[in-house]
């Protein structure tokens, strides 16, 4: 029946997908509903999407939300506007490489969340420190990323464009940078995911607005059902974000199509 | 006065991890008339790949130096035209946007380069794919392709190293035709790297036989052969008389790797 490697039927593999998530819900329901847990601690699903719609209709919710992408754009747009340039130069030349390589390297196992009490002192508590937040997590990671990517240009391209006449700056600009741009646009959608991550860790602290702010307030008055919206809220925007990027990589880059 | 003059190129490779240093090619002296359409025919690793890529300034020789009209050769550059074994399209490009690039390096005006592009699509009969992305064409078209991206650029010596190593029969025959015919038109000093003896035969007007590693000259073979010439040609005996006598040079230079390798 299970043969390995074997691909599934696009319907079936529809229907298998959707299947987790009802089955999902269904337990949940079922030890909430069920009363197997303390509903303290864990709302059902109906009271959750109740409080949901409470906190969008009276609560203002929706701003909350557009604060939070918000933020999350800015850092990352941010990150990026630094972060691609310096990865470039590093993988396309490597004295800049062996210059910058280990401090980034060392750099970006240092915790974004352990660097926002200082950068809380240093920018304050209002939106300049949580793009910060949001920039420290990112860039370290997109500069090493980007410069692995560009390191490894085929070599055969590179040489091809010499015999082409191609100087040394053609070779980046023509050569270095389309080759690799639709990996960079790669490595930027997966490194938006985890700026999702960032942007709630900074808004748990030292925030009055966001939707990690909802959460931590939910926290102190006992809504489960209004954090677990907040969750669902977070992973809806996370999946739409990034269908929205693979669509327009496949617009900018339809050459790179298998 | 020649073309392009090779003289006493050797090239040696560091040993890995201390190792002793691997010589590839022992000091090679070959001088190329204008016009002339040369083959350099050798068994797998026997340097004539290294050779080419030490002609287009690739890589350095260790001692010794190429001099193309005159000049001598530092670094690669567009008066030598490559074409690679490996697709080496780029990928982002059409069809028409490759065949261009070389000029575009150079900045010619958009008008004059479309007018450029457009006869090399004609002259390697890729007309219809101009717009067409490289992973969309055949092997043998990507090759094709290649071809007139080296050709457009007008280079003094067009340098070709095993670029249809990677088609199948048919294919190959066919290009080697469609270049054989461009070069009975065009008229191109060539150099052509090829472990194919029928392919170093068809093509040139002289076939360099190389030894096995360290490469050497071994043998230097006029073609005599009448242009134009059609593919009924390689039937023909005095074809056969050259493909039994280069390969007999060739099978010992095979088995002397053979050796090598397994000793």
């Amino acid at each position: 029946m299970l043969r390995p490697l074997h691909p599934v039927r696009p319907g079936t593999r529809t229907v298998l997908g959707i299947l987790f998530f009802v089955l999902f819900v269904v337990f949940w329901a079922w030890i909430t509903l069920g009363g197997h847990v303390n509903r303290i601690f864990l709302a059902d699903p109906l009271s959750m999407l109740k409080d949901g719609w409470r906190l969008l209709t009276e609560d203002r919710f929706w701003l909350d939300i557009l604060i939070t992408i918000w933020r999350v754009f800015g850092g990352f747009a941010l990150a990026s506007i630094v972060a691609v340039p310096i990865g470039i130069a590093m993988g396309a030349w490597k004295p800049v490489e062996a210059f910058l390589e280990p401090f980034v390297s060392f750099a970006r196992y240092l915790p974004a969340s352990a660097f926002i009490p200082l950068l809380i002192l240093w920018a304050g508590i209002g939106e300049f420190e949580k793009l910060l937040v949001i920039f420290v997590g990112s860039v370290f990671q997109i500069i090493l990323i980007v410069a692995v990517k560009v390191g490894s240009t085929r070599r055969d391209l590179v040489e091809a464009a010499y015999t082409l006449g191609a100087t040394d700056n053609g070779i980046v600009k023509r050569v270095i940078m389309p080759a690799n741009a639709p990996e960079i646009a790669e490595t930027l959608r997966l490194v938006l995911g985890w700026a999702w991550t960032y942007v709630i860790v900074a808004e748990l602290i030292g925030s009055s607005s966001g939707i990690g702010y909802m959460i931590i307030n939910s926290q102190s008055r006992l809504a489960t059902g209004q954090i677990i919206f907040g969750i669902i809220v977070i992973g809806l925007i996370g999946l739409l974000s990034d269908f929205a990027f693979k669509a327009l990589n496949r617009w900018l880059y339809p050459w790179s199509l298998a | 006065m020649s073309k392009l003059l090779i003289e006493g190129v050797s090239r040696t490779f560091a040993g890995v991890g201390g190792g002793q240093p691997v010589q590839a090619l022992q000091p090679v002296d070959l001088a190329v008339a204008a016009n002339d359409f040369i083959t350099i025919l050798g068994p797998s690793g026997c340097g004539k790949s290294t050779l080419l890529r030490i002609v287009a300034g690739l890589e350095a020789p260790s001692t010794g130096r190429v001099v193309l009209d005159g000049k001598a050769v530092t670094r690669p550059g567009p008066d030598r035209g490559m074409v690679f074994q490996s697709y080496t399209l780029f990928p982002w490009l059409t069809v028409a946007e490759n065949i261009g690039f070389g000029l575009r390096e150079r900045s010619m005006p958009e008008r004059e380069r479309t007018e450029v592009v457009a006869s090399y699509i004609d002259l390697v009969g890729l007309k219809g794919f101009e717009n067409h992305w490289p992973k969309q064409l055949s092997g043998g078209m990507q090759q094709r392709t290649a071809i007139a991206r080296a050709l457009a650029n007008d280079p003094a010596i067009l340098l070709l190293d095993e670029p249809f190593g990677a088609l199948d029969n048919q294919t190959r025959g066919l290009m080697q035709e469609l270049l054989l015919g461009i070069w009975e038109r065009r008229k191109k000093t060539v150099l052509f790297v090829t472990h194919d003896i029928e392919e170093a035969i068809f093509m040139a007007s002289r076939v360099i036989v190389m030894s096995a590693r360290p490469g050497r000259i071994k043998s230097d073979v006029p073609v005599d052969l009448p242009h134009p010439r059609h593919y009924t040609l390689k039937t023909s005996a005095e074809f056969s008389a050259l493909k039994a006598q280069l390969t007999e040079d060739i099978r010992i230079e095979a088995m002397r790797t053979a050796q090598t390798q397994s000793a």
